[in-house]
């Protein structure tokens, strides 16, 4: 790993601006991911910004909302009472990922702010537009099985990481920042971009904006909801394909629907055209198959990964199944 | 939607923050209940002062980018990966290895365990799976076998002593917990 120097921030404001000045400084949460590219050279920052005693770690049920600081650990989310009765989803997705000391490490800013685990963007030597733009992409005819079918550009097929951030997309969730002039916040659906021609532009995040916390408006239909993860393992393993469900039914009827889709999109992947024909509609197998089959009737598959479009297809209509 | 670019609502005035390194500091860790301090760069890894300033060579290195567990220590209570966290970031921060578990000669019961079960072989992620399943029972997430392998998904052993290591993690759970 390169030098660098280290700074421990206790305030909100001092973190933002010591960051914000600096454009070497970067900001050190859980680190389960930075560490590791760190070391491996993919990330230079000359100064760490450790936040990890910030006043972030929260997990609060206002009105109307549950508010979730971006400090508190993946663990710590999962395990609230509040998460898993009133968002099974999200405390699913989260103990699905990464491991029993990642996720007491992790916390769900960082969570959202991971980086792809294309095995190019990791590798200095490979061409990766992500990480040295207009170098080209090595991923495009390289080994490719884990990458993107849906949101891919030309320029990057790297598949969005995050288990977590697909049951956040599904729930609408908000992502709150703070900068050195006031605060933002951002829909779920805006916070992560396309890669289009732009791969290394991930979020609308500017440097030294933090983000404090996670807003989940209440949705009384998620307590009825699954997150069905499929993978190469059964545990310790990103997903191949992984949906985000929610279900409510009225004398047979979807009333209520609500799907995302992770590991085959280059964002967490918000089913909106599987939605918009699920509303209405019987709750049997032909439905769920032809609303599956529509959102994946885009899909843009290599070689190697064209098995996700059938894979992601079966698993929608598996997750729906187990809440009618 | 609902997105809003950052407005402006105040300025901020406050302070540089120190800046640490990035040549040698004095660091101070408790380990195992002891206060030491040593003089690492900020780059350093727990693992490696751990390993390398300490002498605590219990904590063994084997992928050093959180794969395997072999690195696992408690810091404030609970399992983490050593080798993906600063040590400059555990100050503060009471870290317990596997040479804090036993009780003077008095072998943790976890660690009889392991030996009473033959659960492990070449010995290397020993020292992380015990780390692990003690938190683990901590935890409260070794209801069954299932659970206790899903909970221990992050510690490998490539000798695949994975049916002896839960047992001794059942035997563990079995002997202290309360029937009542």
């Amino acid at each position: 790993m390169r030098p660098l120097t280290y700074s421990r921030a206790s305030a909100v404001a001092d973190a933002v601006h010591a960051v914000t000045v600096d454009p070497e400084s970067a900001y050190l949460a859980g680190g389960t991911t930075e560490i590791d590219l760190l070391r491996q050279d993919v990330l230079t920052p000359g100064r760490l910004v450790d936040i990890n005693d910030l006043p972030l770690t929260g997990i609060e049920e206002t009105r109307g909302a549950l508010v979730i600081g971006a400090l508190a650990r993946m663990s710590d989310v999962a395990a609230a009472p509040a998460v898993r009765t009133r968002y099974p989803l999200l405390a699913q997705a989260l103990e699905a990922g990464a491991s029993a000391q990642l996720r007491h490490m992790a916390t769900m800013g960082g969570n959202l702010l991971q980086r792809v685990r294309c095995g190019y963007f990791r590798d200095t030597e490979s061409p990766c537009n992500k990480r040295r733009p207009g170098s080209g992409c090595g991923a495009l005819t390289g080994v490719n099985r884990g990458h993107a079918v849906l949101g891919t550009s030309e320029h990057c097929i790297a598949t969005h990481p995050s288990d977590a951030a697909v049951a956040l997309t599904a729930l609408d969730a908000r992502v709150h920042t703070r900068t050195t002039a006031g605060h933002g916040a951002y829909h779920i659906d805006d916070f992560f971009l396309l890669p289009g021609d732009t791969p290394h532009r991930e979020h609308p995040l500017e440097h030294g904006e933090l983000i404090t916390s996670i807003e989940i408006p209440d949705t009384p239909t998620a307590r009825n909801s699954t997150y069905l993860k499929v993978r190469d393992r059964a545990s310790y393993e990103f997903a191949l394909v992984s949906v985000a469900a929610t279900l409510q039914l009225e004398q047979g009827r979807i009333s209520g629907v609500r799907l995302a889709l992770g590991g085959v999109a280059t964002k967490p992947w918000r089913a909106r055209r599987a939605e918009r024909l699920l509303l209405g509609a019987g709750a049997d197998r032909r439905a769920f198959a032809e609303a599956a089959r529509e959102e994946l009737a885009d899909a843009a598959p290599t070689p190697m990964n064209a098995f996700k479009v059938e894979l992601a297809q079966r698993a929608v209509v598996r997750a729906l199944e187990s809440l009618a | 939607m609902t997105t809003q670019k950052p407005t402006a609502t105040r300025p901020t005035d406050t302070g540089p923050l120190p800046v640490r390194g990035p040549g040698p500091v004095p660091v101070t860790l408790t380990v195992n209940g002891a206060e030491h301090r040593v003089d690492i760069e900020p780059r350093v890894s727990l693992l490696s002062a751990l390993r390398d300033s300490l002498l605590l060579t219990g904590a063994k290195r084997g992928c050093d980018q959180g794969t395997c567990g072999a690195c696992t220590v408690h810091v404030e209570g609970r399992r983490v990966l050593a080798c993906l966290t600063l040590a400059i970031a555990c100050e503060g921060r009471p870290i317990t290895t596997v040479e804090g578990l036993a009780d003077g000669d008095e072998l943790h019961p976890m660690q009889r365990e392991f030996i009473a079960c033959d659960a492990f072989q070449c010995g290397y992620c020993t020292p992380g799976q015990i780390m692990s399943a003690v938190a683990l029972l901590d935890e409260g997430h070794a209801s069954d076998d299932d659970e206790i392998r899903e909970w221990m998904s992050g510690n490998l052993c490539r000798c695949a002593t994975y049916p002896h290591i839960t047992a001794a993690i059942r035997a563990v759970r079995d002997t202290t917990s309360d029937p009542s």
